[in-house]
Formats: structure tokens, sequence, C-alpha cells
């Protein structure tokens, strides 16, 4: 027997249909509003080090369809396999989902898509340190009426050049959703970001 | 209180997150048509089995669903579909537009101007917007990877080239965030404006057909038309004769065989709202 085996198992969502949809909703309107950051309500216990809306993103989203990439240790890919049933895969090149607890991987090496099937992208699920709807960000695009603020704490140097050069490739492109705590935000392909101030 | 026996919104959980990871990359590649795998519903394709499956995928206790078929709450599909919502969901029913969380439609956008947390759901028969013009599935993929939409308006001008004008007065199409070519739907075109940085979501789901598509808040849905032949929401010129509303899109109704007819407005709601108004006036 193995220690993994042995490790309890935390339980997902409480009330799986209705989780799901409240968790749903958020994400929908999360990508449809990007840099509006939404609390999640129905949130599973999840291991550390996954936050609980990275958690209740994923399993959201995944499932035995989805390969799923994840640098969150045995004990999250172990709660992932149980509850969503997903396959784990070693490449974040081969991922449709992405849930990264440390660094940032490249977005350059994620599945974009293509020019016919745009979808067929990665979504990356980040934590980072904190999201505050502050002026530090200015957030323009399709979902946003004139600009949102947008404030967000550990992400590395590189993002903001290369969240530019993900843009530059639509419609392909890989999609954010950063985690923080019980909160998330969507940064979808088209939002561009500029410094403020 | 749901029906027994099905899950909540009557479609499992593995087709709901299938068409929750559509919506999601819809929503994030405004106007691009995403495929998804259509179930089989308890009513036939072309009765609004894609809107359904959407409805289905998004729906949740708290909402309040309303659904209109031309416009009119009170027509037998829509009165089958929010039937079918309140039996398999549970959730509040509505005809109330200001009222409503989710608006599932089929061929109208509501006259009353959609806000921030609502939900727009689409009926689509025919997502392509080029199906008329170049058959082939396949090339019409490559078109909207090339962005190569001449054939659209080379369509548009040989329509005013013959009529003087554009001859297209439902499912007038529609570039999306200066992007992608989109069908609207079978909606009039006079319906075409209300699209435009509209501050509710829209969703689109074409059951038999299998895609699913969107336009999220505040996204730019422009009218292809040329500078010297702008784009023109056509109405009928006429007046309500039940509300007396102007601005409203109007159905011809026939009264007799001796060529009476009266026009009146398709929004059902918007219709009876002006006419109880008008009656609490006096």
């Amino acid at each position: 027997m193995t220690p993994l085996d042995s490790m309890p198992l935390t339980p997902g969502f409480a009330d799986p249909v209705a989780d799901a949809q409240s968790c749903f909703r958020a994400l929908l309107e999360a990508m449809a509003r990007p840099g509006r950051v939404q609390r999640l309500a129905a949130l599973p216990e999840a291991p550390a080090p996954l936050s609980p809306a990275a958690a209740a993103a994923l399993l959201t989203m995944a499932d035995a369809e989805t390969p799923v990439w994840t640098d969150a240790g045995p004990a999250a890919e172990a709660w992932l396999r149980f509850h969503a049933g997903c396959p784990l895969v070693a490449r974040p090149g081969e991922a449709a989902f992405l849930l990264a607890s440390g660094p940032m991987p490249p977005l350059a090496a994620l599945a974009a898509g293509t020019e016919e099937e745009p979808h067929r992208s990665a979504t990356l699920v980040l934590q980072v340190a904190a999201l505050e709807e502050e002026e530090a960000w200015r957030l323009s695009g399709p979902g946003i009426e004139n600009s949102h603020p947008l404030r967000v704490e550990g992400l590395p140097d590189s993002f903001l050049p290369d969240w530019a050069a993900n843009a530059t490739r639509f419609p392909r492109g890989v999609d954010l959703v950063l985690c923080a705590g019980p909160r998330l935000v969507a940064l979808p392909r088209t939002t561009r970001i500029e410094e403020a101030g | 209180m749901t029906a027994l026996g099905y899950n909540f919104g009557y479609l499992d959980e593995n087709t709901k997150r299938m068409i929750r990871r559509a919506l999601l990359k819809a929503v994030a590649i405004p106007g691009h048509q995403v495929p998804f795998g259509a179930r089989e519903m308890p009513l036939p394709y072309g009765w609004g089995t894609g809107g359904i499956a959407v409805t289905a995928s998004v729906i949740g206790t708290g909402d309040r669903l309303k659904v209109i078929d031309q416009g009119a709450d009170d027509t037998t599909n829509a009165v089958s579909i929010r039937r079918f919502f309140a039996k398999v969901a549970g959730v509040a029913t509505t005809e109330s537009t200001a009222e409503a969380t989710i608006i599932q439609t089929r061929h109208r956008i509501p006259e009353t101007r959609l806000r921030e947390g609502q939900i727009l759901v689409y009926q689509v028969p025919m997502p392509e917007p080029l199906f008329r013009l170049e058959p082939r599935v396949a090339e019409t993929r490559r078109m909207h990877a090339l962005a190569d939409y001449g054939l659209m308006h080379v369509k548009l001008y040989e329509d005013i080239a013959r009529h003087g004008h554009v001859a297209i007065s439902y499912n007038y199409p529609v570039l999306v965030g200066g992007r992608y070519l989109m069908s609207p739907s079978p909606i009039p075109a006079f319906d075409n404006p209300k699209m435009d940085r509209m501050p509710a979501l829209q969703l689109f789901g074409a059951g038999r057909e299998k895609r699913i598509y969107a336009v999220p808040p505040y996204t730019s849905v422009r009218s292809l038309d040329f500078e010297d032949h702008p784009f023109q929401p056509v109405r009928a010129d006429a007046p309500c004769a039940l509300c007396g509303s102007r601005e409203s899109y109007l159905d011809e109704v026939l009264t007799d065989d001796q060529g009476g007819r009266m026009f009146v407005c398709s929004d059902t709601d918007y219709c009876n709202t002006r006419q109880t108004h008008r009656e609490a006036a006096e």
C-alpha cells in the first residue's frame, strides 16, 4: 500500500448538481465580464495547495473527456482523479485545462487551437496571491463597457508581454482564470490589458 | 418541485459539462461557432432544442425564465418550453421581460432594453451565415478562419444592383467584434441594432446543426452594409392597433377575407404593459 492510498480524500461539491451550476454561472459571468471578481458560493474541500475557487472551477469544467495538467502534487492529483475523473497529462501542451499553483506555465507552450478551430485551446486556471478591482491594470475588450480596473498579485514580470503576445494570435489563444481563495476572475483571449497611471 | 426521474434541468451532468465548456469558449471567441453534442430532447429538432440545451445547462433554481416565440409569450412553443423548465428544473417563470433572468427566444429580441444580469438564449435553425452562398461546411470553416467574407458582400451588392436595396428582412448577417461573420438567427433586421453593445449576455444554440456561439456584453455587432447604402432596419409604417406604439416591431394580422388587416406589436409583453398603463391613465 502506497502512502497515497492511505491518505484521506476530502469531499468535492456537497451538492454536485446545484454547486456545479452555481459555479458555472460564476465562471460564465467572469468570462463574459472580464475583470469582475466573482465570489463562489459553493466550494469543495480541496487539499492543499489547491485554492477553493480553482478546485471548484476544475470540478465544474473537467471530466473524462478533458486532459488536465497540474503542478499541485499527488494529493491534488488524487483528489481531481477521484472527483472529476479527468485524465492527467505530464506535458502542459496536451492539456485542455491546466491548474497551476506554482510558477505560471508559459502561455506560448499551451494548446492555442487552430485558425479553424480556435475553441480547441487550453484554459489555464492560475492561482494568484490576490485579486482586487483596483486601478493597477485597465482592462478593455468584449464584455467591458469602457474599461475595468483590476489588480492581481503574484504574477510573473513577463506576464503582460506574454499576454499581449497571446492576443496577437487571435482567434487562436489561451483563456485564463485567475483564482485567489474563494474568488476568481477570467481573462478571455480578447481582453486587452494596459498598465494604469 | 422538479419532476421525479429526471436530473435537474433534464440533461445529465456530463452533457451539461460538455455544453458549459462549449459556452465558455464561445464567450471567449465572440461570434465563433463551437460544435457540441446535441442530445435527444423530448421535442423534435426545429422546435428549439439548441436553445433548450443551452438554457438547461445555464439555469439554476434562483432563475426566472421567460420564453418567447416571435415575440409572443402565449404561443404553443413558448408555453411548452416554459412548462418544460417549470417541470424539470422547478424554476419560476414570467412573461415580464424586466423580471426575467434568462430569456429564451425564437426569432425576436424583446422591445424592453435588456440589462446586465440577464441572459438572452436564441434558438437557431441555421448557425452558418454563409450556407446559402457556400454549401460545403469545410469551406465555410476555412472562410471564417481567414475572415474571408467577400462572398457575403458580393451577395449584398447584387441585391442592391438588382433591387436597389439589400433584400434581406430577417437573419441579416452581422460582424461580431470586428472579426466573425455571424447569423443573428432569423430575427427581423429591425432587431439587429439591439444586439450591438447589449448589456446582457447573448447565447445561441443550434440543436440540429450542433453549434453554440455567443456575443459577450458590450460587444460590437455591426450589420453588414456599404458606405453609400447604410444598413436600414425596416418596420411597417403604422402604429400598433392595440397600444399605439410607433417604435415597436409589428405583425400584420389579416382580420377578414375582404382585405381587412391590422398591425399589432409582435412583443406581447411590451404591448400588454403599454395597454395597462394607458388604461390606468384614463
